[in-house]
C-alpha cells in the first residue's frame, strides 16, 4: 500500500493555513447529526472532545478511569513549550520548529512539526483563558524557564505540576460540555476493539469494567487518544494502567503502526530500589536547569557525595557538551549516564545511578528560590528515598518515559483506516526519534484543540455514511471475538500471575530493546518474547469472574497485547540499521559515541501493516523529505 | 518487617463486607504501601483467591486515584502524601494495620477498597470551569495576574480530587474540594464573570450529592496530601453568601 501523508504543497509557513482553507466544512446546523467517539481523556482526548462538542458535534467519551481527570497527562511535571519570545531571547516559530526537527534527529515530518510550532502559542492563550495558574513574574506577566535541547527559555510552567494544571483546564472544558449535554462520558470502560464497516471506522466495543458486560457503541468517526506504550517495558514512568490495548487492537483492524522502536528513555528518574518495585518515578527535566550532573572521578568510589571534593568530581555533561552542558536532549543525557555506570562510575547501593546536585544552585540563589521552583519534586524525592535533596545530591538513573512511535497518521491525523483518528502520544507524528522536553503537552493540546477539530470536519463533510446500528454483524463479530479472548484468559488457570509475566517481558525488553540495542540482542529478544508469550497463554492465572470488577483480567488483556507489540518493537529496531535519537544501535555510532544516522537508507517512517495471524507484519515506508532543515549530525557541543 | 493486615473485602455494593486478616512477611521498609499490597495480591492469586481491588494509577501522588483509610486515617500516617507515596518505613515491625475504603455515603463502594467518586465530577460539571470556548481568546500576557494571587490560586488548584477531605471529615463534607475550585477561580480575573453562579451552582450540587456541612473540624486540611488550606473554605463561604445575598 502506498502511504499518502497528504502533506499540503507550498512553502512551509503557508502549508497549514492553505490546508485549512481547502478543508471542507460541516454546516453548523448539521454538526449535531454526527456522532464522534473519543477514547481517552488525557490532554489530547479531553481537549478534542471539548472542542468538538463546542463546535456542535455529538460526542461520546470513554475512559478506563473513573473520571477524566485521572489520565496520566496529569503527571507531567516540567512545562509546555511555545515560542512566544516573551523572554526576548530570539525565539520564533521557526526556531522551535528547527529545535524539534533537530531534537527528533531528523526522523519527523517537517510539515507536522512546523504546524505544531505554529499553533503552540494559541495553546498558552487558551489555557490562560481557562484559568490555568501558570507561573507569573512580579509584574504579573507569564514566566518562562529553559529545557533540554533548546537555548532559549520558552517553557511555560505551573510549579512542577504543569501537566496537572493543563489537564484540569481541559477537563473543566469537558465538564462544561457534559453539563451542556453535548458530551456523554462513559467511565470505567476499556476499549476492546474498533468496529470497521464498509471500510470506515464506525464504532467501538467497550468493556464495562464494573460488571464486565461488553457494550457496543456506534458513531461516524472514532478518535483514539489513548497515550503511549512505555509500559511494555514493565518498569517505566507511565501510570500503572497506561496501556497499548486500544491502539494495538486498532492496528490489528488495519491501522499501520509507525516507528515502534522509537521509545524514549528519560535521564532523570529515581533509581530502582528493589524487585517488588512497581513503577519508576520521574524527576522533571526542569531540574537540569539548576542541578549539575556528576559522578566521582574514581571508579567504585564509596564516599558520601558531600565528602568528595570538587576536583575529584566529573561533571561529564558539562565536560563533553560545553555549550548545552546539563541541558543536552534526553537521549544524549540518558546514554551518557548509562555509559558512566557501565564503566564503573555509578553511585548508590546498586551503582546504577549518577548524582544530580543542587548545592551550587542553592549557594547561588538561596534555598527559597530552589524551593519555589522545585519544592514538590524535592518533597517527592525525600519521601521515596528518605534522603533530603537540599542537603545531599539526588541519585538519578534513566527510565522508559515516552514513546515517539505510535499509530501512523496522515497530516489530518487520520490512520490508514478511514474515519479512525489518533491524537497525542498514541500517534507517531511530531517527535521523530526523540522528543524534546515540554513538547508532549504541547502536541497533545495542539492535536486536540487546534488540529483535529478542523480536519475531522473535512472527512465528515466529504464521506457518505450509511446508517449503522450496534446490531450490525461487524459489531456482533467484534463482541464475540473479544468475549472469546476474555474466556480464554479466564480458563487457563495456570500458576503464574500476570504481573510476573509482565515483569519477565519487561526484563527482556529493557535488556535487549532498551537504551542500547544490537543485532544479536534483538535477535535474542525475537526468540525470547514469543517463547514467553506461549508460556503466558498456557500458564497465566486469572482469578475471579469476568462478569465483575476484575483487576487481574484487565491486566491480562493488556499484557497479552504487550507480547505482540514488544515483538514488533524488536523487529522494527532490528530492521533499522542506524542509530537515531532514542534508537541506539551499538553497531552504529560515531567515534565520540553519538548516534550515527544513515540518511541514505533510513530517512523514512517505518509503518507496519498487520496482515493477519498467518502473514504477520509487513513493512511500508513513507519517505521523509527535508526541504527546510538540512539533516546534519546533531551536535550539542 | 512482618505485619498483620486487616483489609475490608466486599464483592460489590449489594453484598455485605467484612474484614479479612492477612499476615505479611519480610516487607521492605522502602516499599510503598501499594507495592506492599501488590505483594499481598500476588500471594492471594497464587492461592487461587481474588486479589484486593483498589484504585491507583500514577503512583506518584498526582492522579488522585488511590486512597484508603489506613489505621483510621485518610492516606495513612504519611505527611503531605497520598497512599501511593506512603512508604512502609512509616510503620513498626509487627504492627497490625487496618485498611478500609473511604467512608462516606456519597462515595458508595464498588468493590473492596474501590469507591465511586463520580459525585466530584458532577460538582465540577455544575460550574468548576471558565466558559472559555476554544479559540478567540486574548494573548496570555494580556491578562495580568499579580504573582501572589497566581501563587494562591495555584495552591488551591493543586487539589488532586482524591476525596481524603471527605473521608477524614466527621460530617463527610466536601467543602474543601469545592472550596479549592471556587477559590482558585474567584481569585483569578478569568473567573470573575461567572463568579456568583459558580459558587451557587457548585454548592447546590454538593448538597444534592449528600455531602455534609463544615463544622470547622479541620481534619480535611490535616489529611490533604496537597495541604490545601481551610482558608479556602472561608473564601467559599464568603463567595456563596455574597452570591446569595447581594
Amino acid at each position: 500500500m502506498k502511504l499518502d501523508a497528504k502533506i499540503p504543497d507550498g512553502p512551509i509557513e503557508q502549508k497549514w493555513s492553505n490546508h485549512r482553507f481547502h478543508l471542507r466544512l460541516v454546516n453548523p446546523a448539521n454538526k449535531r447529526k454526527y456522532t464522534i467517539i473519543v477514547v481517552g481523556t488525557g490532554l489530547a482526548g479531553a481537549s478534542a472532545a471539548a472542542s468538538l462538542a463546542e463546535l456542535g458535534y455529538n460526542v461520546l467519551v470513554f475512559s478506563y478511569h473513573e473520571s477524566p481527570r485521572r489520565a496520566h497527562s496529569i503527571a507531567a511535571q516540567g512545562g509546555i513549550n511555545a515560542p512566544k519570545n516573551y523572554s526576548n531571547d530570539g525565539d520564533s516559530i521557526r526556531r522551535l520548529f528547527y529545535d524539534t526537527v533537530k531534537g527528533g534527529d531528523y526522523r519527523s515530518r517537517e510539515a507536522n512539526v512546523y504546524r505544531l510550532a505554529e499553533v503552540s502559542g494559541s495553546i498558552i492563550d487558551q489555557c490562560v483563558a481557562q484559568g490555568v495558574p501558570f507561573a507569573r513574574d512580579y509584574a504579573g506577566y507569564l514566566d518562562n524557564r529553559s529545557f533540554g535541547g533548546a537555548q532559549v527559555a520558552r517553557t511555560f510552567y505551573a510549579r512542577g505540576q504543569t501537566g496537572q494544571q493543563l489537564l484540569l483546564g481541559a477537563y473543566s472544558a469537558l465538564c462544561r460540555q457534559i453539563d451542556a449535554g453535548r458530551v456523554k462520558f462513559f467511565p470505567r470502560r476499556e476499549m476492546m476493539d474498533v468496529v470497521v464497516i464498509d471500510g470506515q471506522a464506525r464504532g467501538i466495543v467497550a468493556r464495562n469494567m464494573v460488571n464486565g458486560i461488553l457494550e457496543p457503541y456506534a458513531a461516524d468517526a472514532v478518535v483514539l487518544a489513548t497515550g503511549g506504550y512505555g509500559n511494555v517495558f514493565y518498569l517505566s514512568t507511565n501510570a500503572k494502567a497506561s496501556n497499548a490495548t486500544a491502539i494495538w487492537r486498532a492496528h490489528k483492524k488495519g491501522a499501520f503502526f509507525a516507528n515502534p522502536c522509537f521509545t524514549q528513555i528519560h535521564p532523570t528518574c529515581i533509581p530502582q530500589s528493589g524487585q517488588y518495585q512497581s513503577k519508576l518515578t520521574l524527576m522533571s527535566e526542569s531540574l537540569r536547569n539548576d542541578g549539575r550532573i556528576w559522578v566521582p572521578k574514581k571508579r567504585g568510589d564509596t564516599r558520601r557525595p558531600e565528602d568528595i571534593p570538587e576536583n575529584e568530581r566529573d561533571y561529564y555533561l558539562e565536560r563533553l557538551y560545553p555549550s548545552f552542558g546539563n541541558l543536552v536532549p534526553r537521549d544524549v543525557a540518558s546514554r551518557r549516564a548509562k555509559e558512566m555506570c557501565d564503566q564503573g562510575y555509578g553511585v548508590g547501593p546498586t551503582k546504577l545511578a549518577v548524582y544530580l546536585d543542587f548545592s551550587d544552585a542553592i549557594k547561588r540563589l538561596g534555598r527559597s528560590v530552589i524551593e519555589e521552583r522545585y519544592g514538590n519534586l524535592f518533597d517527592m524525592y525525600h519521601e521515596i528515598t528518605a534522603e533530603d535533596p537540599y542537603k545531599t545530591p539526588m541519585r538519578i538513573y534513566p527510565a522508559v518515559h515516552y514513546t515517539m512511535g505510535g499509530l501512523w497518521v496522515d497530516y489530518n491525523l487520520m490512520t490508514t483506516v478511514p474515519g479512525l483518528y489518533v491524537i497525542g502520544e498514541a500517534n507517531f507524528s511530531d517527535h521523530g526519534a526523540n522528543r524534546l522536553g515540554a513538547s508532549a503537552l504541547m502536541q497533545g493540546l495542539a492535536d486536540g484543540y487546534f488540529i483535529l477539530p478542523y480536519t475531522i470536519g473535512d472527512y465528515l463533510a466529504s464521506e457518505t455514511f450509511n446508517p449503522v446500528k450496534t446490531d450490525h454483524a461487524e459489531f456482533k463479530k467484534a463482541e464475540q471475538e473479544t468475549e472469546r479472548g476474555i474466556k480464554k484468559l479466564m480458563s487457563i488457570d495456570g500458576k503464574k500471575t500476570v504481573d510476573e509475566f509482565h515483569r519477565d517481558l519487561g526484563a527482556i525488553m529493557w535488556d535487549q530493546v532498551g537504551m542500547a540495542r544490537s543485532k544479536s540482542g534483538l535477535k535474542k529478544a525475537l526468540q525470547l518474547i514469543p517463547a514467553l508469550k506461549e508460556q503466558f497463554w498456557k500458564n497465566v492465572r486469572v482469578t475471579g469472574s469476568d462478569l465483575d470488577l476484575n483487576i487481574e483480567l484487565e491486566k491480562a488483556g493488556r499484557v497479552a497485547d504487550y507480547f505482540e507489540l514488544g515483538e514488533l518493537i524488536a523487529r522494527d529496531a532490528l530492521h533499522r540499521e542506524e542509530s537515531c535519537g532514542g534508537h541506539f544501535r551499538e553497531e552504529y555510532q560515531t567515534p565520540e559515541g553519538e548516534a550515527k544516522r544513515n540518511d541514505a537508507r533510513f530517512s523514512y517512517v517505518a509503518a507496519w501493516e498487520y496482515r493477519g495471524a498467518r502473514k504477520g507484519e509487513v513493512l511500508n515506508k513513507e519517505p521523509l523529505k527535508f526541504e527546510v532543515v538540512k539533516p546534519s549530525q546533531r551536535s550539542y557541543k | 518487617m512482618n505485619l498483620t493486615l486487616r483489609v475490608w473485602r466486599q464483592r460489590n455494593r449489594e453484598t455485605e463486607g467484612r474484614f479479612e486478616t492477612y499476615e505479611m512477611k519480610d516487607v521492605s521498609p522502602d516499599m510503598s504501601f501499594l507495592e506492599m499490597l501488590d505483594v499481598l495480591n500476588i500471594n492471594l492469586i497464587k492461592k487461587g483467591e481474588e486479589p484486593v481491588a483498589f484504585d491507583h494509577d500514577c503512583r506518584e501522588g498526582i492522579c488522585g486515584s488511590c486512597g484508603m483509610m489506613i489505621n483510621g486515617r485518610a492516606h495513612g500516617p504519611g505527611h503531605r502524601a497520598a497512599t501511593c507515596e506512603l512508604r512502609m518505613r512509616r510503620f513498626e515491625d509487627g504492627e497490625v494495620i487496618t485498611v478500609e475504603p473511604w467512608r462516606a455515603a456519597s462515595f458508595p463502594i464498588i468493590k473492596d477498597l474501590v469507591v465511586d467518586r463520580s459525585a466530584f465530577d458532577r460538582i465540577m460539571e455544575a460550574g468548576g470551569y471558565v466558559s472559555a470556548k476554544t479559540g478567540g481568546v486574548p494573548d496570555g500576557n494580556a491578562i495580568l495576574i499579580p504573582k501572589p494571587i497566581a501563587e494562591e490560586a495555584m495552591d488551591a488548584a493543586s487539589c488532586i480530587g482524591c476525596g481524603a477531605c471527605v473521608a477524614a471529615c466527621p460530617n463527610s463534607s466536601a467543602m474543601l474540594f469545592v472550596a479549592a475550585k471556587v477559590s482558585q477561580l474567584a481569585l483569578l480575573p478569568q473567573g470573575q464573570p461567572e463568579r456568583k453562579s459558580r459558587a451557587l451552582r457548585m454548592v447546590e450540587q454538593m448538597d444534592k450529592e449528600g455531602f455534609g456541612n463544615c463544622s470547622n473540624n479541620y481534619a480535611c486540611e490535616a489529611e490533604c496530601p496537597k495541604q490545601i488550606s481551610v482558608s479556602h473554605i472561608a473564601r467559599l463561604n464568603r463567595e456563596f453568601l455574597k452570591a446569595k445575598i447581594l
